[in-house]
């Protein structure tokens, strides 16, 4: 079965079956677009701006992985439970209201952004030392349980918190149009979407890429047991990736709040998606859980906003996942990613 | 070390009827239950905490489920998050065999308490149970067969996708091309009840119908614990098989078992058809209890509790899984409900059901933590957490005096 598995897989055949789908999205999207063309621009915006937002969830999945190889099941509820925290703390804790004037809603946002991030690092790094440290050498099942088992945890002191009601933040960044072309409107929301996620991602990039922690955490991410030789403090490492996931979830979970209300279980499923992406870029890859995350977006906005011949949000879910699995199956690096000798 | 390999032997070999003993009695007093359920319930202090035999049925059927994971988790070592597929194809399998759910098409066999003009497919629920059984486990199939290659977490995460498509195919099923496959999220029900019809009540006794007999809650809790026994006793006799033996062997080193000549796909796939198998049967048998399938039933966390049992009981341990489903059976539900209204008269504001799944949660997390054998460790499993799995040998070669130390030249 594996052999016929693989020789399928060398053969032309999957090649052509993809060429055959990517032929029938384009279709479909050209339709779509003869259809409606505003429209269609209009859902393209709202898939670019969730793309983002998927995109700093699913980095904190491909940072934690790329380091310990454990889907962090618990990420997703960590978001939900910076955004409730969030909301109570730009409502109750700013003040900020609708009749707020632009200064303090800029300096109020930016705060909050700045505290839940530094916030959700310090409880991101605690999880990571109360459930995940202590099993590090054990099967690695064992974590990825424990895992499970800590994203139920969290849900559920969400939950406490805040019971089962949508929370949200007052429209002080109006959804109005900031500017328009060709008719097509970008909202100011979705501006301030944007004007948030991309700094954000630029000093991620920052970080990894050129300070002496971020080159500890990629030679950590290659080879631990090198990386220690070599003198590099791997725990700290890894709690300083677990806290950049944390408030990356944070930033995530503002944004977020910008355009939508959110509750205790709201991080299951915008984990998975999240998930997903990370896993169509390549997990491990950050540039490709964002490109997997835009996509995703794009998917999801157009599946739902569209109207010709489109299943609707009914079935966004299994979308998604079936994306998820023919991309295991047929090819588990991922868009970005390399092949491993583990197989995927 | 010979004092440690001595009394694995023992327990392998000897001590047989010490071992037999505990599940014995504990089967005799299930079997024996509904006859002093009453008697217990008026008990003082502890008689409000016996479950009832409608949720006693109910515990032995996720018990069932969890004994079926356990083939899966705990024998192959393939972490499944999405085992309600498998409960949802079992119970929709009885939903389309034993309702009228197919009124377009009129076909009687074997089933016992409706009008034989009522219009639907109508097979004996014995029937089905098999049917949905073989169904389930040809779904395992199909679901394993593209994803098994995959190790570990990609695999875990790819049979959640699973457990998520299969519910919301079920909820968006009421029109499949024009087809109403699934009705939807209106579930299918009413369905048929297990019997024995006419014939064979008056030859030997049996019951006829059990949703129409007086005796309703005492004849499906029989007939549960039948079929958990048969459950229990497949997974023991699987374990010790080659079959059960080429699972462990793939779960203690992959690479192992491949080089050794396990044929890797093939005995994974198989873990998945019979873990599916189970699944499929406890999933119709629950639907004919309830008399209905509603997809509001297969979420997730559903899953996870499964998998919880699992954890709970021990790994790999048969015997564990059964202890662990039907405590967290139970928890699940009278327990918490109990506990919280015990804690409300005490004045204490907390409701235990709500948090239920977060509770979960944690027994996951401390047990992980703290005894990853769980309660009832299984022999081989927990060798493996306390002496580790290469390094040390199971008994010293050179003590007992081996090939290599006699050499000719030393002599």
């Amino acid at each position: 079965m594996t052999q016929a598995l693989d020789r399928i897989r060398r053969s032309g055949f999957v090649a052509l079956m993809s060429y055959v789908v990517v032929a029938i999205v384009l279709v479909w999207l050209i339709g779509n677009f003869v259809q409606g063309p505003r429209e269609f621009f209009q859902v393209g915006l709202i898939g670019l701006t969730n793309g983002l937002i998927f995109g700093l969830v699913a980095l904190g999945y491909t940072l934690v992985y790329g380091i310990l190889q454990l889907i962090n099941f618990a990420h997703g509820d960590v978001f939900a439970l910076s955004g409730l925290i969030a909301s109570t703390l730009i409502i109750s804790g700013l003040g900020l209201g609708q009749d707020a004037s632009v200064p303090m809603i800029v300096g109020g946002m930016l705060l909050a952004l700045v505290v839940m991030m530094a916030f959700f690092a310090l409880v991101n790094t605690t999880i990571e030392l109360v459930a995940y440290r202590r099993l590090r050498q054990s099967p690695r099942l064992a974590s990825l349980i424990t895992a499970v088992g800590m994203s139920f945890i969290v849900q559920n002191i969400a939950l406490a918190l805040y019971d089962v009601d949508y929370r949200s933040i007052p429209n002080f960044i109006p959804r109005s149009d900031a500017f328009e072309i060709f008719g097509v409107g970008l909202g100011w929301n979705k501006l301030a979407i944007i004007i948030i996620v991309l700094p954000v991602l630029a000093a991620l990039t920052w970080f990894v890429t050129s300070t002496r922690q971020g080159k500890a955490m990629r030679a950590v991410a290659q080879d631990r047991e090198a990386a220690a030789m070599m003198g590099i403090n791997v725990n700290r490492t890894i709690s300083v990736t677990f806290a950049l996931a944390g408030s990356l979830a944070a930033a995530a979970a503002i944004v977020y709040l910008l355009q939508f209300n959110m509750r205790y279980d709201t991080g299951f499923e915008l984990g998975l998606i999240a998930f997903t992406a990370a896993v169509l870029g390549g997990i491990g890859n950050l540039s490709g859980a964002v490109l997997g995350a835009m996509v995703i977006g794009f998917i999801q906005a157009f599946n739902e906003g569209l109207t010709w011949y489109t299943p609707g949000s009914d079935w966004t879910r299994s979308i998604v996942f079936g994306i998820l699995i023919a991309i295991l199956v047929f090819r588990p690096e991922g868009l970005l990613g390399e092949r491993t000798p583990e197989g995927a | 070390m010979n004092d440690r390999l001595a009394a694995v032997r023992a327990g392998a070999l000897g001590g047989g009827g010490r071992r037999l003993l505990l599940p014995l009695v504990a089967v005799a007093l299930g079997a024996l239950y509904p006859w002093y359920v009453e008697t217990l319930r008026e008990t003082p202090l502890v008689g409000v905490y016996m479950p009832s035999l409608n949720s006693m049925v109910v515990m032995i059927v996720f018990t069932m489920m969890a004994v079926g994971l356990n083939v899966v988790v705990g024998y192959a070592g393939l972490l499944d998050l999405g085992y309600v597929a498998f409960y949802a194809a079992g119970a929709y399998t009885a939903a389309w065999f034993a309702s009228q759910q197919f009124e377009q098409w009129s076909f009687h066999f074997g089933s016992t308490g409706i009008s034989p003009e009522l219009p639907g497919i109508h097979l004996s629920i014995w029937l089905v149970l098999l049917i949905a059984g073989c169904f389930t486990a040809i779904t395992g199939i199909l679901i394993g067969l593209p994803t098994l290659r995959l190790r570990g977490d990609y695999l875990a995460i790819v049979t959640l996708g699973f457990g998520e498509i299969i519910p919301q195919f079920v909820r968006n099923g009421d029109n499949v091309f024009g087809f109403d496959l699934t009705s939807g999220t209106f579930g299918i029900s009413p369905i048929d009840s297990p019997g024995f019809g006419e014939t064979l009540n008056e030859w030997v006794g049996l019951p006829v119908n059990y949703q129409q007999s007086f005796d309703r809650a005492r004849l499906f809790y029989i007939t549960a614990l039948i079929l958990l026994l048969i459950t229990v006793f497949c997974c023991v006799r699987l374990r010790d098989s080659r079959l059960g033996r080429a699972w462990i062997a793939i779960r203690e080193d992959e690479t192992a078992a491949g080089a050794m000549g396990v044929p890797l796909m093939r005995t994974k796939t198989w873990s998945y058809a019979i873990g599916a198998f189970f699944g499929g049967v406890a999933g119709a048998f629950y639907a004919s209890f309830k008399s209905g399938a509603f997809p509001a039933d297969f979420y997730f966390n559903i899953s996870v509790f499964l998998l919880c049992m699992v954890i709970l009981g021990g790994m790999g341990s048969v015997w564990g899984a059964v202890v662990g489903g039907m405590l967290l059976g139970y928890l699940n539900v009278e327990g918490l409900a109990k506990i919280g209204s015990e804690l409300n008269a005490a004045g204490i504001d907390f409701e235990p059901t709500k948090y239920q799944f977060g509770i979960y949660g944690a027994i996951i997390v401390l047990m992980m933590l703290f005894r990853p054998t769980g309660l009832i460790a299984e022999r081989r499993h927990k060798e493996e957490m306390e002496h580790g799995v290469a390094d040390t040998p199971m008994y010293d070669v050179t003590a007992e005096g081996s090939d290599t130390d006699r050499n000719p030249s030393n002599d």
